[in-house]
């Protein structure tokens, strides 16, 4: 591991910090930064929370994958985020691009299906795309967007800007051949510096219903890239502060060099897999219960009280304006249109071109 | 006749041929602690074991292949894919190896191998999780591909499937697991290369398989009410091999002929469908043969968007009666 200064550059300023040689120690950042970060995880809760409902309800359709109990590993390194960054990652694609700065009621419209969502009512929640924000998409098939992370990566230095990718991948994905070969040009290109491609695992330990051990042989999934010469570590994704920390110095290392890097975030997610993950057959109520006690949220909520941050009325205040933003987010996407019909076959091809298959 | 699923009719023929046979397993992603996605194997794990109900990482192209290897060795893998969506990773295996390795090794092989899953769309899954591959698979010379749509089907196929010693491509209604259907008690082995007559009927001949049958019998129904037309349902329910003489038989009676499917229109079954009846009735037809289809287009999420996208009750019936030339083609 490469000691650096890590400069946050975003806009909510933080102090420069010393780094120890092997990193863990959390970044002592200001409050109001940690104030905002606890905001954002709020956020994501809270518009998770709704999607359930609506869900639910039969507002939603489709598949539906909530971050909840995740939170502090996207919110954590999309903090070190710097415009021109790209981000990719799989189906649990909410917090990213809400985080990247989506409207929230875009992102609501579409899993609503509506005309005013964010891909006008086309992809639904597995397929979130804001290319204008730097979100390069969410996608539905395991593993499959690995390789164009890389792509972009390499785009990204072909074109000689200092930007990087942010790839964020499930721990589900270790096992499909696209990790592999992705993983190894990744490397490869990374030797000319040539592929600025900060990969974070988010290893919620399930893809689905089969637990790490039952997945490979060998569970040290940050090791897994050391087959492919990709440098990697291992944080806390339950710790906001410990991942900023990893965060920062990861993301300006892969900048400066053009070498990819790996973290595997060790997290847990308290909900389902999915919406229609009724029976939880996989996992026993109190590992639930444990994580919980660990939750992302609540720890930071402890620790900003304990430090005297912030107090409990400071607190439910938050909690009560997002909640009041979030009413206002379903209502817009309840009352929102559906997609004209001509949407249908707009899209399909650059250039546009109805083509119905009815012609000639 | 005792009535089941069409979930529970799977599960009887793949539970009775694992007792009958003892080199019947299962694999598939969250198959076994799981239940299955689709709750198809629940149990399974309970009663047959471990080394019969392998539950896989996410890698649908290595363990298809290393299915295909249990097979050339002798085994009789039942692959689950837990949606035909995620075949297309384990499409390399299945062409180049599955379908093939018997003609390339001079007979020396065989690939007795059942790869099963829900296939289509209609939930709003979008683009990336709805297809209909049948026509996919349907091109390569070596597999076999069928597509039950009652319960009773549902059983009988996986049955012959599994006692096939071809490697078979089983698609499954996905949209229908939860209906019900009589099913005989026993072995009720369905042979390949059949179609089903649905319905009977003597003016048109609306010809589809998978979920579109329940939506071609609908469309029946309704033509009988509303314009005293007597519609023939055929559901093909195997596509390799293809049963040409059901079809060819129906369409010298009705003159006329509708082919419906999921798919796109482009290079799909419906296109052969009309192609094998203007070779082989070409004298009997009253009418050009029509093809209704998905639109040309990714699936889309939106309800409204994805209801366009499918063949629907109102196009079937225009098509109907537009090959009846009680409409003017457009
Ligand atoms: C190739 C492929 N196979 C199967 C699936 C079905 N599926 C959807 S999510 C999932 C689990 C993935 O787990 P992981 O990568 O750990 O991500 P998580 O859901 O935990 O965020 C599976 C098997 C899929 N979408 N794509
Ligand atoms: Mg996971």
């Amino acid at each position: 591991m490469v000691p650096a200064e890590s400069e946050h550059t975003g806009d909510g300023a933080v102090e420069t910090q010393e780094q120890q040689q092997g990193g863990g120690s959390p970044v002592a950042t200001d409050g109001e930064h940690l104030v905002d970060l606890y905001k954002k995880m709020v956020l994501i809760r809270t518009f998770e929370e709704a999607t359930q409902r609506g869900f639910r309800q039969g507002k939603i359709g489709g598949y539906l994958h909530v971050y909840i109990g995740q939170e502090a590993v996207a919110t954590g390194f999309l903090d070190a985020y710097k415009d021109g960054d790209k981000v990719i990652t799989a189906y649990r694609d909410h917090p990213h691009v809400l985080l990247l700065g989506s409207d929230p009621k875009a992102v609501m419209a579409e899993l609503y299906g509506k005309g005013t969502g964010l891909v006008k009512g086309k992809g639904g929640s597995m397929h979130l795309f804001d290319v204008e924000n730097g979100f390069m998409g969410g996608y539905g098939i395991v593993g499959g967007h690995i390789p164009l992370g890389v792509g972009f990566a390499y785009a990204q230095r072909y074109e000689e800007t200092d930007n990087i990718t942010q790839l964020y991948l499930g721990d589900g994905s270790i096992s499909n051949g696209a990790f592999h070969e992705a993983v190894n040009l990744s490397g490869l290109w990374g030797k000319d510096g040539m592929n600025p491609c900060l990969f974070i695992i988010e290893n919620n330990q399930y893809g689905m219903g089969t637990s790490v051990e039952r997945t490979t042989a060998m569970t040290d999934l940050a090791a897994k890239f050391n087959a492919y010469g990709v440098e990697n570590e291992k944080v806390d994704g339950m710790d906001v502060e410990a991942v900023l920390e990893v965060a920062h110095r990861a993301a300006d290392r892969v900048r400066e060099t053009g070498k990819p890097y790996a973290v595997e975030a060790l997290t847990y997610r308290t909900a389902p897999h999915g919406a229609a993950d009724f029976f939880e057959k996989y996992r026993t109520k109190d590992e639930i219960k444990q994580w919980r006690e660990r939750d992302p949220i609540g720890q930071l909520e402890h620790r900003l009280i304990e430090r005297d941050v912030i107090d409990e009325d400071g607190i439910e205040e938050i909690k009560n304006e997002m909640k009041e933003t979030m009413k206002e987010v379903v209502r817009f996407a309840e009352e929102s249109e559906e997609p004209p019909l001509e949407e249908l076959y707009t899209d399909v091809y650059t250039g546009g071109g109805v083509y119905t298959g009815e012609e000639g | 006749m005792p009535e089941m699923t069409y979930r529970e009719a799977l599960r009887a023929g793949m539970a009775e041929e694992m007792e009958r046979d003892e080199k019947v397993l299962l694999m598939g992603e969250d198959i076994g602690v799981y239940g299955g996605t689709h709750l198809i194997t629940d149990g399974f794990l309970d009663r047959f074991g471990k080394k019969r109900v392998i539950d896989t990482p996410i890698a649908e192209g290595g363990f298809t292949g290393a299915a295909i290897g249990m097979a050339m060795m002798g085994l009789k893998p039942v692959v689950e894919m837990m949606t035909w969506n995620f075949s297309f990773l384990a499409a390399d295996q299945i062409i180049q190896n599955a379908a093939k390795v018997r003609y390339f090794s001079g007979g020396q092989v065989e690939v007795p191998l059942v790869i099963r899953g829900p296939n289509g769309g209609g939930v709003q899954l979008s683009a990336q999780h709805t297809h209909s591959l049948e026509n996919m698979y349907g091109h390569f010379p070596g597999l076999k591909v069928v597509s039950p749509v009652t319960p009773n089907d549902a059983k009988g196929m996986m049955l012959t499937a599994i006692r096939d010693p071809n490697p078979v491509i089983f698609l499954e209604a996905g949209a229908l697991y939860g209906t019900k259907g009589e099913v005989p008690e026993g072995d009720n082995a369905v042979e390949f290369g059949k179609a089903r007559v649905a319905r009977e009927g003597t003016d048109v001949t609306l010809i589809s398989y998978g979920r579109q049958v329940n939506l071609c019998l609908r469309v029946a129904e309704k033509l009988e009410e509303e314009d005293d037309v007597s519609a023939e349902v055929i559901d093909l329910r195997s596509l390799r091999p293809f049963d040409s003489e059901t079809i060819v038989e129906s369409v010298k009676k009705t003159h006329r002929a509708v082919a419906v499917q999921e798919q796109w229109r482009w290079f799909g079954v419906a296109s052969e469908v009309a192609s094998i009846i203007q070779e082989q009735a070409f004298d009997y037809l009253d009418a050009p043969v029509v093809r209704v289809s998905g639109a040309e287009v990714p699936a889309p999420y939106a309800r409204n968007l994805e209801l366009a996208a499918f063949p629907s009750e109102d196009a079937v019936a225009k098509a109907a009666r537009q090959v009846l030339y009680q409409e003017v083609s457009a």
